[in-house]
C-alpha cells in the first residue's frame, strides 16, 4: 500500500523537487559504490598485468570522481538554497564529504599503482586481491548503511556492524601480507619491501575511512531515530 | 456604540494584540524558525484561521467566563481587561510563566469581589479543572500521537526528503487548525468580558452580525495584528528553543495544541460527550503555552522519565496560583480607583455603587475591611504573590549580578590583552630604537671613514711632495733631511694600525656568535689567529690581509698553514670556506 502511495506521490508536482534530490542522493551513493568496484577491478588487473583493462579502470575511476564531486556540489547548493532538511543537512553534507573521500582514496590508490608500478611477487597476488576485496567490502557496506540512513535509520546499525567486521578483516589480511613481505621474502630488496608495505597501507586506508564514515553514520542515525 | 465604549475596547484589543504576538510562536514557531515556511505565509494562515475560529466558535468559552462573572458595565470590563494585560506584561517582564486565561479569570474574580457579585463556585471549579486538564490532555494526546507517528515512520521506510516535504504540509495544516482553535478558545480572554456590556450589531438586508460576533471579529483582527507586527520577534527569540524539537515532534505538538484547544472550545463535542453519558468537557479558555509544555512532557515520557523537567511542571503550578491572585488583587484596587477617581460605572448592579464591604455607610476609607473568608483568602494569596514576585526579582537581580560579573571578567581579560599588546608594542619600539641607533652608528662610521680617506690622501700627497723634494735635492745632506722627514711621517702613519684595531672591534661585534663557536671548537686559538679567521670570514684574500695585519703575504700564508694544523683540518677543506661556514 505504501508503494502505491509513494508512486502517486511522485506524480504530484509538489514532490517533483524532492524526487529530483532523492535521485541525486542515490546517484551520488551509487558513484561511491561503483568506484569501489572499479578499485577492486583495477587492482586485480594490475596484479594480473591486464594493462588495457587497468587503464580503462583508471579512466573510469577519474570520471566517477569528477561526477561525484559535481553531484555533491549540486546537492549541497540545493539543500541550502531550498532550505531542505535544516536540522540534518549539515550532518548529511559531512557524510557526503567523507564518502567522497572514499572515491578520492580509490582513485589515488589506482593512480599510485600506475605511477609507481610496484613489483608484486606472484606469491603475494592472492593476498593483495583478498585484502583489496575485504577493504572495498567495508566501503560497500558503509554505502549500504548510508542508503539506509535516508529511508530506514533504524537499519543503519545492522549495516554498520558489517563495516566494522570488514575493517577488522582488512587489518588482519594487511598484517598477513606485511608479515609475508618482511619475514618470508628474503630475496626482496628492503626498498621493495617498503614499497609493498606502503601499498598495503594504501589499500587498508579505504577500510579505515569506511570505519570513520560508519562512526559518523551511527551518530547520525541515533539523532534521526524518532 | 458611543466613542467612550470604543475607547474602553482598547484594553481588550491590547490583550488580543499581546496574545497574537506571543502565542503565534506556538503555532508556527518551528516551521518559521527552521525556514520551512516563510513568515508571511505562516502569519497570513494563522491570522485568517484565528479570525474564523474566533468568529464562528468563540461563544462557548465566553459563556463560561460570563457564568463566572457577567461584567455588565463597559468601565468594569475595561478595567478587568487592562489589569489582566498589565499582569501578563509585568509577569512576562519578570520571566514568570503566565497565561492570559488565568489572568483574565483572576481579574473577573477581582471584579466579583469588588462588586460583591456572588461567585459561581461551580463555574470556577470547572475553569480550574480545565486548567489542570489542558496540560494533562496535551501530555496524553502528544504521547499517543508521537508513539503512533514514530511507529508509522519506522515501518513506512519513507525517504527523509519526502518525509520532510510531508512534514512541511502537515506543519501548515496543523498550524492552521491550531490557529482556528486558538481563536475559538482564547477569544474569550480578549473579548469575552465585553460581551455583556457592549452592544453593537451590524444589520444588512442579507445578514445580521450580532454584537458578540462583532466583538469576536474585532478581537480576531487584534490577534492577527499582533501576529503580523510582533510575533516574528518572539519566534526569533523562542525559535532557538523550539528548534531543538525534531520536525515530527513539532507536528505532534502543534496538532495536540489544535486538538486540546478545540476540545475546550467546541460545544458540539461537549454535547456529544454528555449525550453518550460521559462528563462534558468544560468550555474554558486555556493556555496554549501550557498545552505545548504538557505535549512536550508527553513526548518526553515516551522516551523515559529522565526527559521530564520537573522545574517546568513546577512553574505551571505556580502560574495557576500566582497569575489569578495577582490579577484579582490588581483588579480589585484598580476598580476602586477607576470608580472613585474617574467616577466610571464598573457595574450596573445597584449594590456596587459603593462596595459595602469596603466602605460602610458613614465611614469612608478609614474603616477596616470585614474579615470574611474571602478577604482572608485574598490576603493569603496576596502575600503568596508578593513573596513569589520578590523571590523572582531577587533571582533576576542575581542573574543580573552574574551578568555584570561576567562582563567585568571580560573587561579584565580585555585589559590583560591590552597590556600584552602594549608590551609587544614596547618590544617592537625598542627593537626599532636599536635599529635606529645602529643605523646612526653606521652613518657615523661612514663619516669617519670618509674623513680618514681624506686624511690618508693628504698624507700620501705630503709623502709624494717629500719624495719629489728628495729627488730634486742637489746635496746629499738635504736629501737625507728630506728622507728622514719622510720616515717620521711614515712612522706617524702607524696610527693606521689603530684603525685596523677599529675594524677588528667592529668585526668582533658583528661575528660574536662565530667567535663563540670558534672558542668552543678550539679554545687555544690566539688573538691573531682569531683575527685572521675573522678576516677570512669577511672574504679577504692573503694579499688583502697582509697590510691589515702589518705582516707580509708569506707570513699570512704561514699563519694560515699553522691555523689549519691547529684546527685539524683535512687537505680538502679550504680554510676561508671553513671560516665562512662555521
Amino acid at each position: 500500500m505504501w508503494d502505491k502511495i509513494q508512486k502517486n506521490m511522485s506524480k504530484i508536482s509538489f514532490f517533483a523537487k524532492t524526487n529530483k534530490f532523492i535521485e541525486l542522493i542515490d546517484a551520488f551513493l551509487n558513484r561511491v559504490d561503483q568506484s569501489m568496484l572499479l578499485f577492486q577491478e583495477g587492482v586485480a588487473n594490475y596484479l594480473y598485468n591486464n594493462a588495457e583493462s587497468f587503464n580503462n579502470n583508471l579512466t573510469q575511476l577519474a570520471e566517477c570522481e569528477t561526477e561525484s564531486d559535481k553531484i555533491r556540489r549540486e546537492i549541497e547548493i540545493g539543500l541550502y538554497m531550498q532550505s531542505l532538511m535544516p536540522q540534518v543537512r549539515g550532518d548529511i553534507m559531512n557524510l557526503f564529504g567523507e564518502l567522497d573521500n572514499l572515491i578520492d582514496l580509490a582513485k589515488k590508490n589506482i593512480f599510485q599503482f600506475e605511477v609507481e608500478s610496484p613489483h608484486i611477487p606472484a606469491e603475494l597476488i592472492t593476498d593483495f586481491i583478498r585484502l583489496t576485496k575485504v577493504s572495498a567490502s567495508a566501503a560497500e557496506a558503509v554505502v549500504s548503511a548510508a542508503k539506509s540512513y535516508f529511508t530506514e535509520p533504524a537499519g543503519v546499525k545492522e549495516r554498520i556492524h558489517r563495516v566494522y567486521f570488514y575493517e577488522k578483516e582488512a587489518d588482519v589480511y594487511a598484517d598477513i601480507v606485511r608479515r609475508k613481505i618482511f619475514k618470508e621474502m628474503p630475496d626482496l630488496k628492503l626498498s621493495e619491501k617498503f614499497h609493498l608495505r606502503y601499498f598495503t597501507l594504501h589499500i587498508e586506508n579505504i577500510s579505515d575511512t569506511a570505519e570513520k564514515v560508519a562512526d559518523l553514520l551511527s551518530i547520525m542515525a541515533i539523532k534521526r531515530i524518532v | 456604540m458611543d466613542l467612550l465604549s470604543c475607547f474602553f475596547l482598547i484594553s481588550g484589543l491590547f490583550l488580543g494584540w499581546s496574545m497574537g504576538a506571543n502565542d503565534a510562536a506556538n503555532l508556527f514557531g518551528t516551521a518559521v524558525g527552521s525556514r520551512m515556511v516563510r513568515f508571511r505565509t505562516a502569519a497570513l494562515i494563522a491570522s485568517v484561521f484565528v479570525i474564523i475560529g474566533a468568529t464562528l466558535q468563540g461563544s462557548g468559552a465566553t459563556q463560561t467566563l460570563n457564568e463566572l462573572g457577567a461584567i455588565d458595565a463597559i468601565g468594569g470590563a475595561f478595567t478587568v481587561a487592562l489589569c489582566s494585560g498589565v499582569v501578563v506584561t509585568l509577569m512576562v517582564r519578570y520571566r514568570i510563566p503566565v497565561s492570559t486565561s488565568q489572568a483574565i479569570v483572576g481579574a473577573i474574580l477581582g471584579w466579583c469581589f469588588y462588586t460583591s457579585t456572588p461567585i459561581n463556585w461551580h463555574t470556577l471549579l470547572k475553569i480550574v479543572s480545565a486548567w489542570l486538564l489542558s496540560p494533562v490532555f496535551g501530555c496524553i494526546f502528544a504521547a499517543l500521537f508521537y508513539v503512533i507517528a514514530r511507529r508509522y515512520i519506522r515501518r513506512s521506510k519513507i525517504h527523509i526528503l519526502k518525509m520532510e516535504a510531508v512534514i512541511r504540509v502537515l506543519l501548515v495544516i496543523a498550524g492552521a487548525l491550531a490557529a482556528y482553535s486558538l481563536g475559538a478558545n482564547n477569544i474569550a480572554n480578549v473579548m469575552g468580558i465585553f460581551v455583556n456590556s457592549f452592544s453593537f450589531s451590524i444589520n444588512t438586508q442579507l445578514f445580521t452580525i450580532s454584537s458578540s460576533k462583532v466583538l469576536f471579529l474585532l478581537g480576531g483582527i487584534a490577534i492577527a495584528v499582533g501576529i503580523f507586527t510582533y510575533s516574528y520577534r518572539v519566534i526569533e527569540t523562542i525559535g532557538r528553543k523550539v528548534l531543538k524539537m525534531t520536525p515530527i515532534m513539532a507536528v505532534v505538538v502543534v496538532f495536540t495544541q489544535a486538538i486540546v484547544l478545540f476540545l475546550f472550545s467546541s460545544p458540539h463535542i461537549s454535547g456529544f460527550l454528555t449525550a453518550i453519558g460521559l462528563p462534558a468537557i468544560p468550555l474554558v479558555p486555556v493556555s496554549s503555552t501550557q498545552i505545548v509544555v504538557g505535549a512536550m512532557l508527553g513526548i518526553g515520557l515516551t522516551k523515559g522519565f529522565h526527559e521530564i523537567k520537573f522545574n517546568t511542571v513546577g512553574n505551571i503550578f505556580i502560574s495557576w496560583i500566582v497569575t489569578p491572585a495577582a490579577a484579582a488583587i490588581l483588579t480589585f484596587f484598580a476598580l476602586f480607583f477607576v470608580q472613585h477617581t474617574f467616577n466610571i460605572q464598573i457595574s450596573n448592579q445597584a449594590s456596587t455603587a459603593l462596595p459595602t464591604h469596603i466602605m460602610p455607610a458613614n465611614t469612608e476609607f478609614l474603616v477596616p475591611l470585614k474579615f470574611n473568608i474571602l478577604t482572608v483568602l485574598m490576603a493569603v494569596l496576596l502575600v503568596a504573590a508578593i513573596v513569589y514576585i520578590v523571590i523572582l526579582i531577587v533571582r533576576n537581580k542575581g542573574l543580573k549580578q552574574l551578568e555584570i560579573n561576567g562582563l567585568s571578567e571580560e573587561q579584565r581579560y580585555t585589559d590583560y590583552r591590552k597590556a600584552l599588546t602594549d608590551m609587544e608594542l614596547n618590544t617592537v619600539k625598542q627593537e626599532n630604537d636599536k635599529l635606529l641607533s645602529s643605523l646612526e652608528s653606521k652613518k657615523q662610521q661612514l663619516i669617519t671613514w670618509s674623513l680618514s680617506i681624506g686624511e690618508h690622501r693628504k698624507h700620501l700627497e705630503s709623502a709624494a711632495d717629500l719624495i719629489k723634494q728628495a729627488i730634486a735635492a742637489e746635496d746629499e745632506k738635504k736629501r737625507e733631511t728630506v728622507l728622514r722627514q719622510l720616515l717620521t711621517d711614515l712612522k706617524q702613519k702607524l696610527s693606521y694600525s689603530g684603525e685596523v684595531e677599529n675594524i677588528y672591534l667592529q668585526a668582533r661585534a658583528l661575528h660574536s656568535s662565530f667567535i663563540e663557536k670558534l672558542n668552543t671548537v678550539e679554545p687555544r686559538l690566539t688573538d691573531n689567529e682569531v683575527k685572521l679567521l675573522i678576516l677570512l670570514r669577511i672574504g679577504l684574500s692573503s694579499k688583502e690581509i697582509a697590510p691589515l695585519m702589518n705582516i707580509s703575504v708569506k707570513s699570512v700564508d704561514i699563519n694560515r698553514h699553522r691555523l689549519r694544523k691547529k684546527l685539524n683540518l683535512s687537505k680538502d677543506v679550504v680554510l676561508s670556506e671553513y671560516a665562512k661556514t662555521l
